[in-house]
């Protein structure tokens, strides 16, 4: 698993639960380090062992700590670079939606060794898409359904998303638009960047 | 022919930075993005030479000898502040009704969106700069997380050299090791005996057969020294062709001045590397914890080094005690420097 993945679920739990919960779920897991680096590869079972013990340490399924997860990546100010990144996507949320289509040619594009799993955009009515999440991550959709959830309150768009269902291994997630401008909506300048 | 009026808003919908010139060289529209640059004045109506400058190709003046490099890239500034950098390409109207020009920020699109305040709306939707923007970003961030792993990388590389016990030519112990050892033997009042050897004509060989013989050479040193001393024994290179052997509990000067002997009888034995025969020797000095009241590592290294130099001084491929040189200080000259030759 990429160190970016790792190094974002880091991040979150030390964020969101603090450090000591991070040092009690890398000593369960026995990764024999506390810091994972982000630009380094790690073997796929050491992130599936950090999560399992997270999940057992909050006492949470796994489906709602990734999906917090992937609200995290984009609400939180820590993730102000990954939010921008998103944002990029398009000026409104539906040019978000259809630029997910995207995500994982984009992801490559700047990390030549990340490779997320391929996304699939299907418009269904102007107000209701299905996102397609293909395998390839364990967890994916859940994390992509709290980006999803963030992503909408950045853009101010009021959204309905859930869980709809699995075809052949390939998560469905509904997302039903009832209203694109709800809110403002945060701020978004091309040139906005940390420099 | 389509009217002006048509054209620019064909222009405006495939290109938001055109400017539309007449054959007089008055500009007659722009569009949306470029107005954008200068939100304060019209540019329509002015002459285009006022609002740009030409930077290249320079030797052109008139708009006919503009229209003359049609196809060819043009290098642009605007005239005042912020003096934004542009690219352009100019395409003649046709019947001499003027010019299309369109320009493009090129590589000064990172500061020009800043600037200007431009967002995705500005940008025509086949233009690759919102890819652009978010490439440098992504790549930045990428970047940013592979410095901070390099430098860590670094610390830790300088940490672990710093704690390196071993010598990486040779696998003996390094100057670190052989300090470490002494101040234990020291503070468990053990006592020791030190050899400060020194390889003679090591320089000769590197300088005749180059470096790689020249580490070959110190590894067969090495190699010897191990071999003739005990495993408890600690074998240091502490410089380039220097060495420190030290014995813990041995004190018998016989049986030191042997192990002498006998290491600088197989260092002076030919060594072939390559297809070369390099030939060293050693000269050795030798002292014995007990001779110093206290014994400190610095006086016993030095003690040894006095021995080292006296055995140089009176001809190489020699070992010498430090008690036949301190006995000579006392005016007690019963031993003199046990010859190998």
């Amino acid at each position: 698993m990429h160190g970016l993945i790792n190094r974002a679920v880091q991040s979150f739990v030390c964020a969101t639960y603090g450090y000591s919960c991070w040092l009690r779920v890398t000593e369960a897991a026995e990764l024999g380090f506390v810091e994972f680096e982000a630009m380094l590869v790690y073997d796929d079972d050491m992130t599936q062992r950090v999560l399992d013990y997270l999940c057992a340490d909050l006492r949470r399924p796994r489906s709602e700590i990734l999906e917090d997860l992937g609200t995290y990546l984009v609400s939180h100010p820590n993730m102000e670079g990954l939010r921008r990144l998103l944002r990029f996507g398009g000026v409104t949320y539906v040019e978000f939606l259809h630029s997910l289509d995207d995500l994982s040619d984009r992801a490559r594009l700047a990390v030549s060794d990340l490779h997320l799993p391929a996304l699939e955009l299907v418009e269904v009515s102007p107000a209701e898409y299905q996102l397609f999440c293909h395998p390839g991550l364990a967890g994916y959709s859940s994390v992509m359904v709290g980006i999803l959830r963030a992503m909408a309150d950045d853009y101010g768009a009021l959204v309905m998303l859930s869980h709809a269902d699995q075809e052949q291994e390939v998560d469905v997630i509904s997302v039903v638009l009832i209203e694109s401008a709800f809110a403002e909506g945060r701020q978004f300048e091309l040139g906005g960047r940390k420099s | 022919m389509m009217g002006t009026d048509d054209l620019a808003a064909l222009l405006e919908t495939l290109c938001p930075m055109f400017v539309l010139v007449g054959a007089d060289g008055q500009i007659s529209r722009v569009g949306p993005t470029l107005q954008k640059l200068r939100p304060d004045q019209s540019m329509a109506g002015r002459q285009f030479p006022d609002v740009f400058e030409l930077v290249r190709p320079r030797d052109v003046i008139s708009l006919s000898s503009l229209l003359a490099s049609a196809g060819a890239k043009l290098h642009l500034k605007l005239r005042e502040t912020p003096r934004t950098a542009l690219k352009g390409l100019i395409a003649p109207l046709p019947d001499g009704k003027g010019a299309v020009i369109n320009l493009s920020f090129g590589i000064s699109i990172l500061d020009a969106v800043r600037d200007y305040a431009l967002t995705s709306a500005d940008f025509s939707g086949t233009d690759l700069a919102i890819e652009l923007l978010y490439l440098v970003e992504a790549k930045s961030a990428a970047m940013e997380a592979s410095r901070s792993l390099n430098l860590r990388l670094q610390g830790a590389m300088l940490a672990a050299e710093e704690q390196a016990v071993t010598d990486m030519l040779t696998g003996l112990k390094n100057r670190r090791a052989m300090d470490g050892t002494i101040g234990q033997l020291i503070t468990g009042h053990l006592p020791f005996a030190l050899m400060h050897l020194d390889l003679d004509f090591f320089k000769s060989v590197n300088d005749q057969f180059g470096h790689a013989a020249g580490d070959y050479v110190l590894q067969q040193a090495a190699r010897i020294m191990v071999e003739e001393t005990r495993n408890g024994d600690t074998v240091a290179r502490i410089g380039g062709d220097e060495f420190v052997i030290i014995f813990p509990g041995l004190s018998d000067e016989d049986i030191l001045s042997a192990i002498a002997t006998r290491l600088i009888d197989r260092l002076q034995a030919p060594i072939l590397f390559e297809g070369n025969t390099c030939r060293i020797s050693a000269s050795i000095g030798i002292a014995l914890s007990s001779q110093l009241k206290p014994p400190t590592a610095a006086e016993i290294l030095n003690a040894a080094d006095l021995a080292l130099y006296e055995a140089k001084r009176t001809g190489r491929s020699r070992h010498c005690l430090y008690s036949v040189v301190a006995g000579r200080q006392n005016g007690n000259a019963e031993h003199g420097v046990a010859s190998q030759l």
